[in-house]
Formats: structure tokens, C-alpha cells, sequence
């Protein structure tokens, strides 16, 4: 790769920074905190723990789009051109606090304060976000999902959040900067005529360029939202390659619409891309929810998940099960195959070298044809599933047409039921059939023990999961713990 | 009470729901944790090379490449070690560098001092390490199977258990299984040791107790204690977890130092912190309870075993209060209690939040429920007819009366405001209804007793100044981990001179201001610290009276402060003013204050006598439901009623009660410690440890304090310490799970025994492995 010493140049709290001969695998929580910005914290490094929540402001069109992210994830180089929030820059220039952190203070909302910045940074996000809306307790829980606070149990962060739009708006920071000229006037200045080139480090913009890169350098490690990446180098410790970004590849941030289905580029985050799906397929909603956390969601892409190939990766299960297909990219050449013929083994997949996933299609769901996704985890936000299920069934004619079950976590690789599968095509949809196939699983998967699950409870639960579809198909006993209310507020029904 | 009215004025800040005084650093990010000290030019990091074995002997570190590895300056043994190579808190079990025996995964064996963290963790990875791998024991059974303690088994009688159990109308027996817990406090252990120009240190310990860590310092560079001064302004939670544990990171650190002379910092990531240090331990529990009719307990024999670690840490004391709280709220007449500290090879377990007293809570609850479903009746009943009696059932079976019991009394009223009984009939309902969702719903009370057991850590000291302007500085012994310690303590003050809260500035906890102090710990923070701060703010202001009211030649008993001001008879002096002439007239404006705890006295051999000065009380009703064909389950929704005496700041302490309640719902659901056959924790960051999370919180929850509730002993302005107390709320929670098991298996004997098999935590594995949906499962 072409090697030009260039700085990356982006704003922290309103002032335009600099960074020279930084290593490419820096982390943003790093460099903060070595800039003396110590009040974004280190938890956990591994974006799972929140204390290091940021936001980033993003030129998109007319608008500056502000997102959470996890700092300890984020490489350095990919916020070039961009802005970054912390909880040291809300403020006013007279010290009057913003609406999301008096709230904070009026509510009692931190206690020893260590995790206290890295809440004030997610609720801003949804702060911007919500314009003029009332917040709702969903959507507070959402953007919080990604935040542990180990002294409060919460609830006075809660209350913080469904309280913080009945402040008068701030001097800076409310929903109306994201159209303000002169702060997109400033991100502008900071955007390159060129690809961002750097020792370890390119970003070409256009499709053609990002391909021809990757193929006349297929050592090079492609680089979306680092939410894995970002380990390799807080955890493990590696030397990474030359690195490829593809946050930056116009054609790839694009999704599109057709009648026969979606198609989402390698550069769309997931929050977006379960956006557009659950718009789709609305069955998908509660699994979108419970994809890692609002911050992960808004770094990591949906076709990172995939070419990622990990047997836990929560996306696939339900993609697989809707029959998506992955198109691969290598030079100027394209081919596109089943989601599922792309996992070989495990972290093996059917790629050549300098070959990469460079969109996925979704298809629209088929008529008649039930669809369903469960996670099962310890918790409800942010946890890496014990079994991911995906279930889609055609039913014709009281006759089963169509079946396609596809697993997490059962296995090396997300992998598709095919015994169950079989034993369910052609057979009447009832019990007796779905009993069946609960069984046929076994012949399936072979799961392994681990500190999520037992191999015993990964075997019952999946087949329970298989009846918990026939279940809630078939209308009765539907019940979900999801939509309970305590019985006390049923009571003047009894 | 009269008096408890002449001591917290009406007008002050006492008993007001006032912020943390922190909080504005809080949410701008200013507030500075120990990691956000800015270093010195020329400051070095230290990384811990940890032992990969769980037992054996060490044969030969070979860390050439170690010493040669970029930016690395220092590599640090067991040989290094100037002074005593140990950290023990109570025992001398703990090498600060493991030297021959290697005792569990993640023991130091060395430590590396590099120009920066990432340096020092790369060298790391380059040490030779030859250790005879040697069997491990890894668990509670299999320590007991082979008699493997770290300290004697202790035994607790009263009456005679076997006597009465073979004359019970009925018996039962059982088991329980009860996890260990990480605290994950957010801010992992840091050490920062500064060298002075006399060679002597200053330390920023993350720590609760930096009076230990002084002590071990010193010891372990073999200095004067008064060579080691210990800092600590806030901390990014602690829940126990600080309180033996930072001595080891400090020491290393000074050790450091000391021998470079330069700056050195010490700071542990995530998964470092989670595999070196202790965690609450986890419990195996075996019972035969004999009870009559009515669900009273007649008689009781109980098997404790915990798995204490390597070594002793805290183990002892932790035990000793398991065996204390075996009878929560409940008379024990003919009882007998066991408690084997178990030696195992994994990191030593410490205290945390509770200290052995919510793992003693739990066994007897789970008796209490076995005897209900046995009876076929409420396990609130049987609850209610085992509490203690006021003047009669009512000492404890290590002989201590309880004199302040308000637990019928609190129970009543909250089973009436959370219409637990309603409830409890249209959960039946509900169940009869449902056949793949089932719900269940449980009141749990608690009562904790108060003081440290180890009679000798109740006191303290603070010193307290007013400058000539009338502004205060106030220093104590008492960390500020997130519990509001030093705004409560600030609120005293500022009631003793009349002042405005604004008045009053805490500054860093530092054993070079007040020496000898105890942990934070035990929930005793504001007990003590708020006792002596009143003290020496009662010396100043007593010499303040006594000057002006010669000078203003008045009644003593007329000089008076209140509203930022003195009066002196007709005369009114702002504060300030009268601070002035008071260092005018040359009046020391400076004083220490000390408190003591009265009252109690025990004798750790017998274990009898008045280990706690009082108890505080507290119930919660929780309903859950549970999904049959998952075992996943949901909190729907709390009540809590808690018993903080006068509070001194509500909102601190509804603060204390719901995040104390949360936490143990953790502990008792969703946190789960999981070690491989090697002994390896697997469970060392929150990708795999999953405390709860923001949606865990339950919609629906009343959260309140007990009105009305001044206690009965003369403690700071009649409050009650609420750190500890509202974890075991929490009970509530995993008996409700219990209750909605017990409807999935269709009560009766098939509920019984399906809610006996559900263990903590309740992970939706526990709950469906409690249903025998996973008997026979699995690959033929």
C-alpha cells in the first residue's frame, strides 16, 4: 500500500486535534486518555461494560448524524474527519451542566461515578436523536443497553433519562446542532479530496478501489466497526496487519430495496440494517433489540457478523433461516451464494484470498411461511447466546412445503437443522411432527459445554425453542415473558 | 425522642435528600479516580505475570527474555521482596510473589516494570515458566471429601439438635448449592507509589482500607509504617472487593518504586482484576430441620462449607458471619451449625457485600420454603412463625438479645401495602391459566446485624479544621466508594457548626491525616466516621463557645450556632466572623475527634456475646415468571420497605436499598462463576460475567424506607447503616423463582421437590434443570 505520512484530523469537545504517527490499532479510549481526557474510562475494554462511551458526530449529507460508540473499540484512524463527544465537553462555557447530566445529578442517578460518563454519553446519543419525541422506558432501556452500573440497580438512571427532555434546551447539544452550518461547515473542512492513506492503514471510498486493494493486497485485514478487531488488540494483544477499511466505501453504505428483498452493503451498521429488516420482517424486532448493545450496534456492520463467521454471531441464524444469500467480491469479480455454504468450519469460510462478503441479501419473507427467531442468554441486554434459533416453516395445506432452521451456538459454525428440517417437509403442521423434529436435532448438533450453557441444556432448549414456534404459531399458550405485566394489574380483570 | 431532636436540628441538612457531593464531577467526567492522576515525567507501569497452574511447584522462572523485552526496566520476585513477601490480612498465607508452592491460576510469580502498560503486558507474555503440575482441588465436595481447610472447623450449639430433631412431629433434610459472586466494581485495582525525597512513599491506592495497606507496604519494604502514607479520594466502587486485595498491588507497586525511585503505576485490566482477586464465596449447604405442624422449627442441624480458596484472606470472619445469620429473623432453639472453611485451589475468596452474612440468609430461607411446600402452606406463614418474639424467643443462638426486633411489625405492613395475599391468589389463578409461562411470588425478610464481629475495627477517627474564614475542611478515616459516606458525614458537620452544606470540603482519605483507621466496611462507614467527625467538630465548636462567651460575657448555653451563624445571647456573629476572633484570641480551631462503638463484646472461641451494637431490618416481596420450555425468567416487580433508623439522607439510602437489591439479584441469577477442569476462570470479563443490566431493573417497583424508625441505640443521629442490609432483599427474588418452579411442576410433592432442585444461581439452565427437563437430555 502506497505509504504518505498524513495526519488524522478530527474534533474532541469542539477543538480540531491532530494525531500524527499514531499506530493504526490505537484505541480512541487510549488516545483520550493519554490526551489527558481521563474522564472517558477504561471498565473493560472489550465494549461491554460502557464506561468508555463516546459519541460520534458524522457528516451525512446536510446533517451531522450522532452516534454512542465504545471508544475502547474504536480505532483511531476510522474517526478521521469526524467528531467526538465526551462527557467532559457538554457543559456550557459557564459550567451549566447539559439537560442529560442535571437530570443525572436531580435524579440521584450516580453513585461511586466511575461508570457515570459513559451514561451521560448514551443518553445524549438518544437525547439527539429524539428531536422534539417524548422519550419512552423501551427506548431509554435501549440506549442504555450497553452501559453496566455496578452501585444503583438503575432505576434512578432510568428516571434520568425519561427526564431529560423536560429541561430547557442547552446552549450546545441539542437535536437542532445536527443541521447547525457552522459546525457542519467545520466537519466539511476536515473531509480529504483523497483516500485516507497511513503507515497500516487505507481507506479508499469508492467500491473499485476498496476491491482492487484488497486483492492486490490479500494479507490485508478488512476493518468495519472493530467491535472484534478491537479485542485481537485490547485482549490478545496481536500485531495487526495492514489494515482495510471499508467504513468509508460509498456504495457499500447503501441499502437497497427491491421486491424480491434487500441488499446491504459491508458498510452499514447493524442498528441500521436490523432497522431496515425488522421494517420487513417485524418477527426480527426482539432479536434486533437484543443484538449485543445500542453501542456495539452502532459500530459493527451486519456483514461483519457474517464474514466474522463466529458460531455465536446472533445475525445468522435468523438470516439463514430467510434464506439470505452473500455477494463476493474479488478484483472486478462477483458471486453469490447461500449464507450458509459461506461457514466451511470453524472460523473457516469459503472465501479466496482477497475475495470479501461485499453485501448480503435478505429475501421477503415467502407467503404463508411462519417466521421466528429466540435468543437464549443469562440476560436479557448484551449477552452472547447460549442458542440462537431461527425458524421459518411454509405451511401450505396444512402440509409443511417449506422448512428452514438454522442454529447458534449448537455447533462450529452457525449451521442449518437439516435433519429436523427434513423431518418436518411434507408432514402435517402439528405436534407430532414438530415433536419429531425436536428430536432430529440431536442428529444435527453436537454441542460443546462451555460457560454459558451445558451441552444438555444447549440440546433440550433447542428443541423446546422448535416447539415454542409450533406454539406460538399454532395461537395457543403464546404467552412471552417480554410483554408480562405483574399480575397485580390484571387483577380488576380476574 | 427528645433527644434525637436537640442532636439533628430542625433547619439543618441532616435527614435531607441532598445529592452526592460529587456528583457534578461525576457526570462531566472531572471527578478524578486513581487511574486519572497525571504521573510524573518518567513514570513507569507494572504488568503481573500470572501463574497458569492451578497447583504445583514452582522449578524455574527463566525471564531473560522478559528483562529484554522493549521499554521493559525492572523485572521483580519473590527475591525482591526488601521485607516480608506477604499480604495476609489475618493469616501469613498470601506471598505477594509465589516463591515454591503455586496455588491457583493467576497467582503472581512476577511482575515486569516497563515505559508503559502495553510494554509491560507484551514482556509479560515472553516469561519461561517451569512448574511440576500438582492435582488440584477445585471444589466445595471435593475439599470436604478430602478435609482440605485453610483454618479449624468451627462448631456453633445451642440446646440439643439431635435430641430435638428425633422428637419433631416432622423432619426433613436437604441440600443447597450457593455461587460465588465477582464484585466488578467498574474501576479495576490501581496503585500509583510516588517516591519522596526522603526515600519515603505517598500511594494512590484504590483501597477501603488503607490503614492495611500501609501496614503491608511497610512491612513488605521493611520500613516504619509512617515511611508509607496511603491515599484515596473516591473510588470506583469496591462492595468488599477493595478492602484485603489492594495491599498485594500496592506493595508491588512500592516495591517498585522504592527501588527505581521513580514513579510507578500499577493498574490492572479487566481480566487481571477478575482471575487475581477474591470473590464472595460460593456455598454447600446440607440440612435436617425438625418442625412441628405449624411450620415452627424445632430443631436444627446445618453443614456450612464454603470454598475459601487458597488461603485465608478474610475467610475466617466471613464464615463466623454465615454462622451468625444462619437465623435471619428466626429464634433457633435446638441448633447446631458446622462450618468447614474449605481450602481449594483457585484465587482466595474475600468479602463482599454481605460477608458470608446472605449466604448464611439464604440456607435457612431455603429450609424455611422446604417446610412450607411440605406443609402445603404459605412460606410467608411459616416465615412469620419462626420470626423472634419481642420478650420472649428473642436471643439469638450466640446469646445475644434481640432488643430492637421490628420484623412482624414491617413484614405485616408490607405483605398489607403490596397486597402480597391478593396477589399470591391471582398468581394461581394465572398459572392455572397458563400452561408454558408460570409465575411466582415471595416475601423474604431480613435482619443484619451491625458491627464489625472483630471487635477491635469499631472506631475511628477524623480531624476537622475551620479556617479563620469560616470555611471547614473535613477529613475522616472513610472511603468514598459511591455510598454517599462523605456527604453524610459532611451533613453532620454541618449541622454541628450550623452551617450550609457549602461550607464543609471533604478532602482525600489519607492515613497521614488519620491514622489507624478501619476498612470502610461492614457497613459501618457513616456509624463510625459520622460519630468521630461529630466529635471533633463538637471540640472546636466547645472551644469556640467557650471563648465567646467569655469574651462576649454570656451563658455558655447561649452561645448557639445555627443558619451560618453564632449567637451569642442578642449577638449575632456570622461563622465566619466568629472563626476570626476566635483565631484572633489565638482558640485552636483544629481538632481530631474518635468514636468507639459501645456495647459489644463477643469471645471468638465460644462464639457468644454481643457481636453487633443493633440490627437493621428490611423486607421486599418480588413476583417473577418463569418460561417452561427455557427457563428464562423475568422480575415483574418489587416491593421493598427498609429499615434505615432516622435516615440521614433518603435519597443516598433508597439509593443503598435498590443497588444493594440489584446487585443480589445478580448474585442470585444471572452471576455465575465458571472454572474449567484446570481450575481457569472462565467467567474474568462482562462478555461472560453478566451482572444485570439496565432492562433487569423491574418495571414496577416500590421502593421505600421505614418511617418513623429511629434506632433504639445512639448512633449518628439515630440512623442505621444500609450498605450491606438490602443485598439479601434480594432472597425475595430467588424464592419467588422457587415458587413459580414449584406451579410448573404442579405443586404439591412434585413442586416440592422441583423447587428443592433449584439451585443459586438461577441461571434459565438452573431453573430448567430444577423442572427435570434436562434428566436424560443431552447426546445418547
Amino acid at each position: 500500500m502506497a505509504q504518505a505520512e498524513q495526519a488524522i484530523k478530527f474534533i474532541v469537545d469542539g477543538t480540531p486535534v491532530e494525531a500524527h504517527g499514531l499506530a493504526p490499532s490505537t484505541t480512541l479510549l487510549n488516545y483520550l486518555r493519554e490526551q489527558g481526557c481521563t474522564g472517558v474510562k477504561e471498565g473493560c475494554a472489550e465494549g461491554d461494560c460502557g464506561a468508555c462511551t463516546v459519541v460520534i458526530g458524522e457528516l451525512d449529507g446536510a446533517r451531522i448524524d450522532w452516534r454512542a460508540v465504545n471508544a475502547c473499540l474504536c480505532l483511531v484512524p476510522t474517526v478521521d474527519g469526524k467528531e467526538v463527544l465526551t462527557a467532559q465537553g457538554l457543559a456550557a462555557a459557564d459550567g451549566q451542566l447539559h439537560p442529560v447530566q442535571q437530570a443525572l445529578v436531580d435524579n440521584h442517578a450516580s453513585q461511586c461515578g466511575f461508570c457515570t460518563p459513559g451514561f451521560v454519553m448514551s443518553l445524549l446519543a438518544h437525547y439527539l436523536e429524539l428531536g422534539d419525541a417524548a422519550p419512552s422506558r423501551e427506548g431509554v432501556l435501549d440506549a442504555l443497553s450497553g452501559n453496566l452500573c455496578r452501585c444503583t440497580g438503575y432505576r434512578p438512571i432510568i428516571d434520568a433519562g425519561l427526564a431529560m427532555t423536560r429541561y430547557p434546551a442547552p446552549s450546545r447539544w441539542s437535536p437542532a446542532d445536527a443541521a447547525d452550518p457552522a459546525r457542519i461547515e467545520r466537519l466539511r473542512a476536515l473531509q480529504r479530496s483523497q483516500d485516507c492513506r497511513l503507515p497500516g492503514y487505507t481507506a479508499p471510498r469508492s467500491l473499485d478501489a476498496f476491491a482492487a486493494e484488497y486483492e492486490a493486497h490479500p494479507d490485508a485485514l478488512i476493518l468495519a466497526g472493530g467491535t472484534d478487531i478491537g479485542l485481537w488488540v485490547t485482549k490478545e494483544m496481536r500485531t495487526l496487519p495492514p489494515l482495510l477499511y471499508i467504513g468509508n466505501v460509498v456504495e457499500l453504505k447503501a441499502i437497497a430495496y427491491t421486491e424480491e428483498g434487500l441488499r446491504i452493503g459491508a458498510a452499514v451498521r447493524l442498528e441500521a440494517a436490523f432497522a431496515a429488516i425488522v421494517a420487513a420482517c417485524p418477527q426480527l424486532a426482539e432479536l434486533a433489540r437484543r443484538f449485543a448493545s445500542r453501542p456495539i450496534r452502532n459500530a459493527g456492520t451486519l456483514c461483519g457478523n457474517i464474514a466474522n463467521g463466529s458460531p455465536i454471531g446472533d445475525a445468522m441464524p435468523a438470516l439463514i433461516a430467510l434464506g439470505a444469500r452473500v455477494r463476493l467480491r474479488k478484483g472486478g469479480a462477483t458471486r453469490e451464494i447461500p449464507l450458509e455454504d459461506l461457514y466451511l468450519g470453524y472460523r473457516q469460510k469459503d472465501l479466496a484470498p482477497g475475495e470479501f462478503v461485499e453485501s448480503v441479501f435478505v429475501p421477503a419473507l415467502a407467503p404463508d411461511t411462519h417466521l421466528a427467531v429466540y435468543k437464549i442468554a443469562k440476560r436479557r441486554d448484551q449477552d452472547i447466546s447460549a442458542v440462537c434459533g431461527g425458524f421459518a416453516v411454509t405451511v401450505c395445506g396444512g402440509q409443511v412445503s417449506a422448512a428452514r432452521i438454522a442454529f447458534g451456538g449448537m455447533a462450529a459454525t452457525p449451521a442449518r437443522a437439516r435433519h429436523a428440517e427434513q423431518a418436518l417437509l411434507g408432514q402435517a403442521w402439528s405436534m407430532a411432527a414438530v415433536d419429531a423434529a425436536a428430536r432430529a436435532l440431536s442428529r444435527d448438533y453436537a454441542p460443546l459445554s462451555d460457560m454459558r450453557a451445558s451441552q444438555t441444556y444447549r440440546v433440550a432448549v433447542a428443541a423446546n425453542l422448535l416447539r415454542r414456534f409450533w406454539f406460538e404459531r399454532n395461537g395457543t399458550s403464546a404467552e412471552r415473558l417480554d410483554a408480562l405485566q405483574p399480575v397485580s394489574l390484571l387483577v380488576g380483570d380476574a | 425522642m427528645s433527644t434525637s431532636r436537640v442532636e439533628n436540628p430542625a433547619g439543618g441538612v441532616s435527614g435531607k435528600a441532598i445529592r452526592h457531593e460529587s456528583a457534578p464531577l461525576h457526570v462531566t467526567g472531572r471527578a478524578h479516580y486513581a487511574d486519572d492522576i497525571p504521573l510524573p515525567a518518567g513514570a513507569l507501569h507494572v504488568a503481573i505475570g500470572q501463574s497458569e497452574v492451578a497447583h504445583g511447584r514452582l522449578r524455574e522462572l527463566d525471564l531473560s527474555l522478559v528483562r529484554a523485552a522493549p521499554g521493559v526496566v525492572a523485572v521483580l520476585t519473590a527475591a525482591d521482596v526488601p521485607g516480608e513477601n506477604n499480604y495476609g490480612a489475618v493469616l501469613k498465607d498470601d506471598p505477594i510473589f509465589a516463591f515454591d508452592a503455586v496455588q491457583h491460576v493467576g497467582q503472581p510469580l512476577f511482575a515486569v516494570v516497563a515505559t508503559s502498560m502495553d510494554a509491560a503486558r507484551r514482556a509479560l507474555r515472553l516469561a519461561r515458566v517451569d512448574i511440576d503440575v500438582l492435582p488440584a482441588i477445585l471444589d466445595i465436595r471435593e475439599a470436604l471429601a478430602r478435609e482440605s481447610f485453610v483454618l479449624p472447623t468451627v462448631r456453633l450449639e445451642r440446646g440439643d439438635a439431635e435430641v430435638a430433631l428425633g422428637a419433631a412431629p416432622f423432619c426433613l433434610e436437604g441440600s443447597f448449592s450457593l455461587g460465588g459472586q465477582e464484585h466488578f466494581y467498574l474501576e479495576a485495582n490501581v496503585a500509583v507509589a510516588l517516591p519522596q525525597d526522603d526515600g519515603s512513599l505517598v500511594i494512590h491506592s484504590s483501597t477501603q482500607n488503607p490503614t492495611e495497606v500501609q501496614h503491608v507496604v511497610a512491612h513488605a519494604l521493611g520500613v516504619p509504617a509512617h515511611e508509607v502514607g496511603i491515599q484515596c479520594r473516591r473510588l470506583g466502587g469496591a462492595f468488599g472487593g477493595k478492602e484485603s486485595q489492594p495491599a498485594l498491588f500496592a506493595a508491588i507497586a512500592a516495591i517498585a518504586a522504592r527501588r527505581l525511585g521513580r514513579a510507578v503505576k500499577l493498574r490492572l485490566d479487566r481480566d487481571a482484576d477478575m482471575t487475581m482477586t477474591g470473590k464472595r464465596h460460593d456455598f454447600e449447604a446440607d440440612y435436617r430441620v425438625g418442625f412441628d405442624a405449624g411450620g415452627r422449627i424445632l430443631a436444627l442441624d446445618v453443614m456450612l462449607a464454603s470454598r475459601c480458596g487458597y488461603s485465608a484472606d478474610l475467610s475466617g470472619p466471613v464464615n463466623d458471619r454465615a454462622m451468625f445469620h444462619l437465623d435471619n429473623c428466626y429464634f433457633l432453639d435446638n441448633v447446631r451449625i458446622v462450618s468447614h472453611r474449605c481450602k481449594t485451589h483457585t484465587v482466595s475468596n474475600t468479602a463482599f457485600r454481605g460477608f458470608g452474612g446472605p449466604q448464611g440468609m439464604m440456607v435457612i430461607e431455603v429450609v424455611i420454603d422446604a417446610i412450607a411446600r411440605r406443609l402445603g402452606c404459605d412460606p410467608l406463614a411459616v416465615r412469620q412463625r419462626n420470626f423472634y418474639g419481642i420478650g420472649t424467643r428473642d436471643v439469638t443462638h450466640y446469646q445475644m438479645r434481640v432488643e430492637d426486633n421490628i420484623i412482624a411489625d414491617l413484614v405485616s405492613r408490607l405483605a398489607l401495602s403490596s397486597d402480597y395475599q391478593a396477589r399470591r391468589a391471582a398468581i394461581a389463578r394465572s398459572n392455572a391459566a397458563s400452561s408454558l409461562v408460570k409465575r411466582g411470588i415471595a416475601l423474604t425478610p431480613v435482619k443484619f446485624g451491625i458491627s464489625f464481629t472483630a471487635t477491635h475495627f469499631n472506631q475511628a477517627g477524623a480531624l476537622v479544621h475551620v479556617y479563620a474564614d469560616g470555611s471547614v475542611l473535613l477529613n475522616h478515616g472513610g472511603l468514598e466508594m459511591g455510598q454517599g459516606l462523605h456527604t453524610k458525614v459532611a451533613q453532620v458537620v454541618a449541622d454541628e457548626f450550623g452551617l450550609p452544606l457549602s461550607a464543609i470540603r471533604i478532602s482525600a482519605t489519607d492515613t497521614a491525616k488519620v491514622p489507624n483507621t478501619a476498612a470502610t466496611a461492614a457497613s459501618s462507614g457513616t456509624d463510625l466516621n459520622g460519630k468521630a467527625a461529630q466529635a471533633a467538630a463538637r471540640i472546636i465548636r466547645g472551644r469556640m463557645q467557650d471563648f465567646l462567651a467569655g469574651k462576649y460575657a454570656a451563658d455558655r448555653a447561649a452561645v448557639r450556632f445555627t443558619q451560618g451563624e453564632v449567637h451569642i445571647g442578642e449577638t449575632h456573629l456570622p461563622f465566619a466572623e466568629a472563626a476570626r476572633q476566635s483565631w484572633f484570641a489565638r482558640v485552636s480551631l483544629s481538632s481530631t475527634g474518635f468514636y468507639a462503638t459501645p456495647k459489644i463484646h463477643y469471645d471468638p472461641k465460644s462464639m457468644m456475646g454481643r457481636p453487633f451494637y443493633y440490627f437493621a431490618y428490611g423486607a421486599a416481596v418480588s413476583e417473577v415468571a418463569i418460561d417452561t420450555l427455557t427457563g428464562e425468567h423475568r422480575l415483574l416487580r418489587v416491593d421493598i420497605l427498609h429499615d434505615a433508623g432516622r435516615s440521614l439522607n433518603p435519597a443516598i439510602d433508597i439509593g443503598q436499598v435498590e443497588g444493594g437489591f440489584l446487585q443480589g439479584v445478580g448474585w442470585l441469577t444471572c452471576e455465575e462463576l465458571w472454572w474449567d477442569r484446570e481450575g481457569r476462570l472462565k467467567t474474568h470479563a462482562p462478555s461472560t460475567y453478566k451482572i444485570p443490566a439496565v432492562s433487569d431493573w423491574p418495571e414496577v417497583a416500590h421502593v421505600k424506607l421505614l418511617e418513623r424508625a429511629d434506632n433504639r441505640e445512639d448512633t449518628i443521629f439515630r440512623a442505621k447503616a444500609v450498605g450491606e442490609p438490602p443485598l439479601m432483599l434480594a432472597m425475595s427474588v430467588f424464592h419467588a423463582l422457587r415458587e413459580a418452579v414449584s406451579a410448573a411442576a404442579g405443586d404439591g410433592e412434585a413442586g416440592a421437590r422441583a423447587a428443592a432442585r433449584l439451585m443459586a444461581p438461577a441461571t434459565p439452565e438452573a431453573v430448567l434443570r430444577a423442572l427435570g427437563a434436562l434428566d436424560g437430555a443431552g447426546l445418547s
